[in-house]
């Protein structure tokens, strides 16, 4: 089976973020970068699905060319064959342009299921895989915390506010998952050296032209200074006056 | 006026909060808002919109099990037939399910979790939080349509709307994916991205043994969830579904309780645009003080009991 996993590089939490000079981006000088945390758990899915149905995987990502070395990490832990799409203002493209320009790579490659993360920590769209399904005119299942795939259907488990839902699907799929769906395997010495010198091939990314218009990027005000009302339960009633009167939440 | 459509989530013929906050989000951008309603007990569901700022509901019947590929197909039909400017859905998990298809069905983007929602002129805007909320980003879209989804509890519902048309509609049945069961919450706890009260425990409080104390807590408030850190997930003392942070839930309550939790980075990024913040730790340089409003410095297993007698004399009162 042909099986892709698609990562996005965002940078890293400890990230201190500044204001573009335009005032409508992000200054992206001396970022640091990392993949996004639930990709980790896309493509240990994806490797899990080649080693129970056979089949080969896939890494691809839209991003610049030094994107190449999230790609390596993750052939160190057993996928097959990584992809740069290469765009050097992937964290500016919005979610429709994104998936537009994966729908186009995925079809190429002839791939039954693809895994993406539920959302990435950069944007926190949320909505490139089921945006990515649509486009193929693909099943969809969103948030999954367990999953059962055959060679031609599948059934995964979802979370809700509500409870758990059973979702009951036909191949292809695109599948975005959350976190408790399995423990990413970490590269071992062997996988790090075996693509260590292996060539990750890098095409120009399909342009779409973006419809998000950034009007206005600002830092959010730092929150007015707090007060310790005091210690101990013997600050109780502080506490709850305070939340009465002075906040009016309770 | 402009036509919005929302679609508008329901449990047993109950409209879930957080979408008639996305209707009362379009209402407050000007719109005339048609909502879209699905499932068993959609007919009750409708009824009650009118109130809540629908002019006018098409309800879903007929489909015995929800594909969300369906459903998505039947709302981008609504926009396209009446001519709609705008679709949108609550953030939920069914909301972040159902709008991107929609979406992309009528070959547009959207704008996820939206805290601010503007109409100028007929061009919608709004705003978003960047990297967990380290950044404010607002946004338009030049898309024929607008999408996007709302995040619970940053928008007021309407109490005094109106009355609203129901119009029935068969829902098309021929999804990819069915929902084929649901196991439902034990006891309707209400979800931590929902609720207007959360109280969340952190390592801290040593061992799930403990989680009684911020149960308690939450039941004495009434309307409060429960959260955790990653830590005490991790550790497997709570659930998944009830982590608060980067690689968690983002919630923004009126009021957050966090008990125990030291306030790292990541935990923030989820709960940061909480309105009302309050830290109970033993350590008074715990940096969850930091951006706290309210803080006790304190053992959680003596302040929590006397903080949940507390509040309960005080709803007592009332
Ligand atoms: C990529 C990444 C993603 C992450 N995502 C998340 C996320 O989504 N959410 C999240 O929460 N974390 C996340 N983390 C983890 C985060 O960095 C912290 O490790 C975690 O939040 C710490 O949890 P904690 O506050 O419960 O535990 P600790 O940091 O161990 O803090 C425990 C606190 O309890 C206090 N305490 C101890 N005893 C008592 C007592 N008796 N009474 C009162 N207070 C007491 C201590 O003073 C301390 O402040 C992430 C980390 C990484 C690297
Ligand atoms: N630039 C990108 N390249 C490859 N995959 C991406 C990219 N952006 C988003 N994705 C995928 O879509 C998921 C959700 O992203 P988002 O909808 O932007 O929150 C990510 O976890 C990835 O799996």
């Amino acid at each position: 089976m042909k099986i892709a996993a698609c990562i996005k590089r965002v940078p890293t939490t400890e990230a201190q973020i500044k204001v573009g000079a335009d005032g409508k981006s992000l200054d992206t000088t001396g970022l640091q970068y990392m993949a996004s945390f639930y990709d980790e758990i896309a493509v240990e899915e994806a490797i899990k699905t080649k080693e129970k149905l056979t089949g080969d995987v896939t890494v691809i990502t839209i991003g610049p060319s030094d994107a190449s070395k999230e790609v390596r990490e993750f052939m160190a832990r057993g996928a097959d064959t990584g992809l740069v799409l290469k765009d050097d203002a992937w964290h500016a493209r919005d979610a429709r342009s994104t998936a537009k320009a994966l729908a186009t790579k995925v079809k190429a490659l002839g791939a039954q299921v693809v895994f993406c993360g539920k959302v990435a920590t950069d944007r926190d769209n949320a909505a490139v895989g089921p945006m990515l399904a649509t486009y193929l005119g693909w099943a969809c299942v969103t948030d999954v915390v367990s999953l059962a795939l055959e060679n031609d259907k599948g059934t995964a488990k979802r979370e809700t506010e509500h409870g758990v839902e059973t979702v009951s699907f036909a191949l292809p799929a695109v599948i975005t998952v959350s976190k408790g769906l399995n423990e990413p395997r970490r590269p071992n010495l062997k996988g790090i050296m075996a693509v260590k010198a292996k060539p990750i091939p890098e095409e120009p990314c399909e342009a779409v032209a973006n419809q998000a218009v950034v009007n206005k990027v600002e830092q959010p005000a730092p929150r007015k200074a707090g007060r310790i009302v005091g210690e101990g339960a013997a600050a109780v009633n502080a506490l709850v006056t305070a939340l009465r009167s002075e906040a009016g939440v309770l | 006026m402009t036509t919005i459509v929302v679609f508008v989530e329901q449990n047993s013929g109950q409209p879930v909060r957080a979408s008639l906050e996305c209707i009362g989000a379009a209402r407050a951008a000007g719109g005339s808002v048609v909502a879209v309603v699905t499932g068993a007990g959609a007919e009750n569901a409708a009824a009650a919109l009118g109130k809540s700022g629908a002019g006018k509901v098409v309800c879903l019947t007929g489909a015995t099990q929800h594909s969300p590929d369906a459903l998505a197909r039947d709302c981008a039909g609504v926009v396209q037939e009446l001519g709609a400017k705008a679709f949108l859905a609550a953030a939920t998990a069914t909301g972040k399910d159902v709008a991107p298809r929609v979406a992309a069905l009528l070959d547009v983007t959207i704008l996820s979790d939206v805290t601010t929602l503007a109409n100028a002129g007929g061009a919608f805007n709004a705003t978003r939080a960047w990297l967990g909320g380290k950044a404010l980003a607002n946004l338009g879209s030049s898309g024929a349509v607008f999408v996007a989804t709302t995040r619970p509890n940053a928008f007021a519902a309407l109490e005094n709307g109106g009355t609203a048309e129901v119009v029935k509609k068969n829902a098309s049945t021929d999804g990819k994916a069915v929902v084929t069961a649901i196991e439902a919450k034990k006891g309707g706890k209400l979800d931590v991205k929902e609720a207007p009260v959360v109280v969340s425990g952190g390592r801290g409080m040593k061992g799930p043994e403990n989680w009684n104390l911020i149960e308690d807590l939450a039941a004495a408030f009434g309307n409060a969830a429960t959260g955790a850190s990653r830590a005490v997930v991790d550790s497997g003392w709570r659930p998944h579904g009830e982590q608060v942070g980067q690689t968690g839930k983002t919630v923004a309550p009126q009021l957050y309780i966090a008990v125990g939790i030291s306030g790292a980075i990541q935990h923030l990024a989820g709960m940061r645009t909480s309105k009302v913040i309050v830290a109970i730790n033993k350590d008074a340089e715990a940096p969850i003080f930091k951006v706290a409003d309210y803080g006790i410095v304190g053992d959680a297993m003596e302040v929590l009991p006397a903080l949940t007698k507390a509040v309960k004399d005080l709803k007592a009162q009332k």
